[in-house]
């Protein structure tokens, strides 16, 4: 089972500047949940901060009820996995050595490389559909399968809880739903605690099992998508007016955008 | 399929690291035995462990060739492991310690102590290397921005290499001439001449912090990956990047007090490695070896193979690696990484 996961009171922001202020969340155990919001909304910023890659300015994020902070930090890794937006791979480094990478919390002082890293590898490598090219260089890999690559490096750590910034930018919309499916496939088979911001809203709704929805630092509405999405809240959020349908393949809220032009009946 | 990739890229990267040994091993043996007094090798290795050998053996092997190749290939394994630290700790080719000023904070430290202050031997070497700590603290604390990232501390030490270049020549410009055409020698890198008082520091120094640098740097492979990759996988990203900096500074410092700043060493060392390694892999022990490789090498064509004029080993590797920096600076923008 994961950990729980909880934000208390959580401020984060650089130097001076607040971003996320005074943020209660419990980001639900073995669901899926999905962060939406305009750009600078924080939560980019509140992703980063639930996996302590940023400080609290006050308050505290809680795993199992302890504070993440004060935790060693190889205790949360075994825990907490996240894999950061736009992340580098060093030049020449072939998929089957970057997905390796995702057991280095596993690796210690004493405990060399193990049949357990190889099958977590193998088994990352399999999930992702990447296992094919497990011998090449990510440099020569598409856009596409660079991600997923990046992503069985996540999942190599077996953490039970999975944190992602954008996983889908820059992927084309097939793609971009090949990466959300298998994220569900690892929520349903792992029971793993998935956590993804998130820009395409449709995807969000129709994925999130639970939709967060921030703007200026705050939570607006968090919950089912179904429960608590409303023209009125995108149009708060997102500074747009919109109509909210539903979605004939999943059965959730689909955003149909109305700006300036292209909104009256065609008159032919 | 993972099991058989991983398996040859470990055993490429050891397999280089012991063809690597054994190409520095005989080239250690060879400056030992060539030259204008030729020494077989069995009479090498019959003097070297203290058994008879013909007359005037002993003595070039012990007080000229012996002190020559040790420094060679301690400096080079100081330099190449140092410069392949900071490349990839910093994730920049450009990144290394003749590059970014702590070469030159050790030299000028040297100069001012032999120079200004006339003494020698051991005090140069302890010179050398607070001169280096002193410049890489100096561009830590002015690089920094609630952690220190890879630009900011390549450009800051560059200013900084400058500034303490053109302190050199200027200590240069006010002595003696004699002594200042001595001081270039060193300056510009040499193993000539060189005593046990000055090779003894580096040596211990290499002992204790070569086996450091290995065990510090398995952090390396988190690290490559970015702060906030390795900060996921639970490295203390700050601690361990500042313990493997200081180890590679000390390298820096040793080296070059012993040697002079031997030019482009720890700046190609690592990228070559990388090239014969493959892959992605951190290269700690290859990017010595190379080290010691290129020092060894470059001294050997400088005094016997550019007609009757011996050269210092710098020139040598200056003359390699210039073309280098510049392949590298030019290349740099165009691919999108890198300078």
């Amino acid at each position: 089972m994961p950990l729980n996961l909880e934000a208390d009171r959580l401020s984060l922001g650089y130097g001076e500047r607040t971003i996320v202020r005074d943020l209660n969340m419990h980001l639900p155990t073995g669901k899926v949940t999905i962060i939406v919001g305009p750009n600078g909304c924080g939560k980019s910023t509140f992703l980063r901060g639930l996996a302590r890659l940023l400080p609290a300015s006050s308050g505290a994020v809680l795993l199992d009820g302890k504070s993440i902070h004060s935790t060693p930090s190889r205790e949360v890794a075994l825990e907490l996995g996240i894999l950061p937006q736009g992340p580098i791979a060093p030049d020449g480094i072939t998929v089957s050595d970057l997905v390796s990478r995702g057991r280095h919390v596993h690796q210690g002082w004493f405990r060399r490389w193990s049949g357990d890293d190889d099958d977590a590898v193998t088994a990352a490598l399999t999930a992702t559909g990447t296992i094919d090219f497990a011998a090449r260089p990510v440099d020569e890999l598409s856009g596409g399968q660079r991600q997923r690559v990046w992503i069985a490096m996540a999942l190599a750590q077996r953490t039970g809880i999975l944190l992602l910034d954008e996983p889908t930018t820059y992927l084309d919309i097939s793609h971009q739903v090949e990466v959300l499916d298998l994220l569900t496939d690892l929520n349903e088979a792992e029971g793993t605690t998935v956590v993804i911001v998130l820009h395409e809203l449709n995807l969000a709704f129709r994925y999130a099992d639970h939709l967060v929805v921030m703007k200026d630092g705050s939570v607006v509405t968090a919950g089912n998508p179904n429960d608590v999405l409303s023209a009125e809240v995108i149009e708060d959020v997102f500074g747009m007016r919109c109509q909210l349908v539903n979605d004939p393949i999943s059965n959730t809220p689909m955003i149909v955008p109305i700006g300036r032009h292209r909104v009256g009946v065609p008159d032919d | 399929m993972v099991t058989t990739t991983r398996r040859r890229e470990t055993a490429r990267a050891r397999t280089v690291a012991v063809v690597l040994f054994v190409v520095v091993i005989a080239l250690f043996a060879l400056t030992l035995s060539y030259g204008d007094f030729q020494i077989s090798l069995p009479d090498v290795v019959r003097s070297l462990f203290g058994l008879p050998t013909p007359a005037g053996v002993d003595y070039v092997m012990h007080d000229l060739r012996l002190p020559r190749a040790s420094v060679a290939a301690l400096a080079g394994l100081a330099f190449g492991l140092a410069g392949a630290i900071f490349q990839q700790l910093l994730r920049n080719p450009l990144a290394s310690p003749d590059v970014i000023g702590v070469s030159q904070g050790a030299t000028t430290a040297g100069i001012l102590t032999s120079m200004v202050l006339g003494l020698d031997g051991g005090i140069v070497s302890a010179a050398g290397l607070i001169g280096a700590v002193l410049t890489a603290l100096t561009i830590y604390a002015l690089s920094w921005r609630k952690g220190v990232g890879g630009y900011r501390f390549i450009l800051v030490g560059i200013g900084i290499g400058t500034v303490l270049t053109s302190i050199t020549s200027f200590i240069l410009t006010r002595s003696d001439v004699k002594i200042a055409a001595e001081a270039m020698i060193w300056l510009t890198g040499s193993v000539n001449g060189r005593t046990w008082d000055q090779i003894i520091p580096l040596a211990v120094a290499v002992l204790i912090l070569v086996p450091l640098a290995m065990i510090l740097g398995r952090t390396l492979t988190g690290m490559q990956l970015g702060d906030d990759l390795a900060t996921a996988f639970g490295v203390h990203v700050q601690r361990s990047r500042f313990a493997l900096l200081i180890v590679a500074v000390c390298l820096t410092g040793m080296a070059t007090a012993a040697a002079g700043p031997i030019a482009f060493v720890a700046f190609m060392s690592g990228p070559i490695a990388a090239r014969l390694v493959g892959g992605g892999r951190p290269v700690l022990i290859q990017a010595a070896l190379v080290g010691s490789m290129l020092v060894l090498v470059s001294d050997f064509i400088g005094s016997h193979l550019l007609g009757s004029r011996q050269f210092p080993v710098g020139v040598v590797t200056g003359v390699i690696g210039a073309p280098y920096l510049l392949w590298l600076l030019a290349t740099a923008n165009r691919s999108g990484r890198g300078g």
